[in-house]
């Protein structure tokens, strides 16, 4: 009952602008459609899982035009600052992965066709490890990686 | 009444907007210290901000997002006084709403 109220909310909330146009020509796949939360991709305890399920592919290019600022240390690891900045013209999503947390998918920002490609956001880290920014791009899918030192985990348990 | 936080800025055609939730972003991971309990997973999964009548970016969030959560995002275009409104819905199906005119 919550789920049908959030899908015709979403479908509200959208009407058919450039999402529905898209899907209609078939150039996105469904689960890339807003109304449905990647709930497998979120569930998933390895990044390459993940990513396939999100975007359709764990093939990424390491690009130096993918910008990752987060602290060298994070002395709590339930606040890490990351900010994300992709150096390229148009990006079509920028998702966000703490490599050491049982489910390493933190978040994924879908870009429009005004959008900057530029996030920034404060993650739950449980451990040291890295953090990994996808850019996904109409050229495939750029990333970069930088490691953050986590004095106190950050997801409880 | 709101609990988003929103600021929006433009300069040179780009609008900066940054915003400020309320929320307690459970991951469900955790356990309640005295009864041992698990505390249930409750956290937003979905934000969407618009400018005027257009989406500009979605994000789609685990548990793995901060408590209250922080975001920032730029877009081309945005003039002082155009309204820009984010809405975030939960995995609980709560819903909320915010609106603020850049500046």
């Amino acid at each position: 009952m919550i789920d049908a109220k959030r899908r015709i909310l979403l479908k509200g909330s959208l009407g058919a602008g450039a999402v529905g146009v898209a899907v209609g020509a078939g150039l996105l796949a469904p689960r890339a459609v807003l109304a449905a939360w990647p709930e497998a991709a979120f569930m998933a305890e390895d990044q390459s899982t993940a990513l396939k399920d999100l975007l359709g592919s764990d093939t990424i290019e390491d690009s130096d035009k993918v910008k990752i600022k987060a602290p060298d240390i994070a002395e709590n690891g339930a606040v890490v600052p990351v900010t994300v900045e992709g150096e390229v013209d148009s990006a079509k999503s920028i998702s966000i992965f703490a490599a050491g947390n049982n489910t390493p998918l933190i978040a994924s920002f879908e870009m429009s066709d005004s959008s900057v490609p530029f996030v920034s956001t404060r993650i739950k880290m449980a451990k040291t490890a890295d953090v990994v920014a996808v850019v996904q791009t109409g050229d495939g899918l750029l990333g970069a990686a930088k490691p953050v030192k986590v004095t106190i985990g950050g997801c409880g348990g | 009444m709101s609990d988003i936080k929103i600021r929006a800025k433009s300069s040179n055609g780009v609008t900066t907007v940054k915003s400020l939730m309320s929320h307690v972003m459970e991951t469900g991971l955790r356990k309640d210290k005295e009864t041992g309990e698990p505390i249930p997973a409750h956290f937003i999964q979905e934000v969407t901000a618009k400018w005027k009548d257009e989406v500009v970016m979605t994000a789609l969030w685990s548990g793995g997002v901060s408590k209250n959560p922080y975001l920032s995002f730029k877009f081309n275009g945005g003039e002082a006084g155009d309204p820009i409104e984010i809405t975030w819905v939960d995995n609980q199906g709560n819903s909320e709403s915010g609106t603020a005119e850049i500046s």
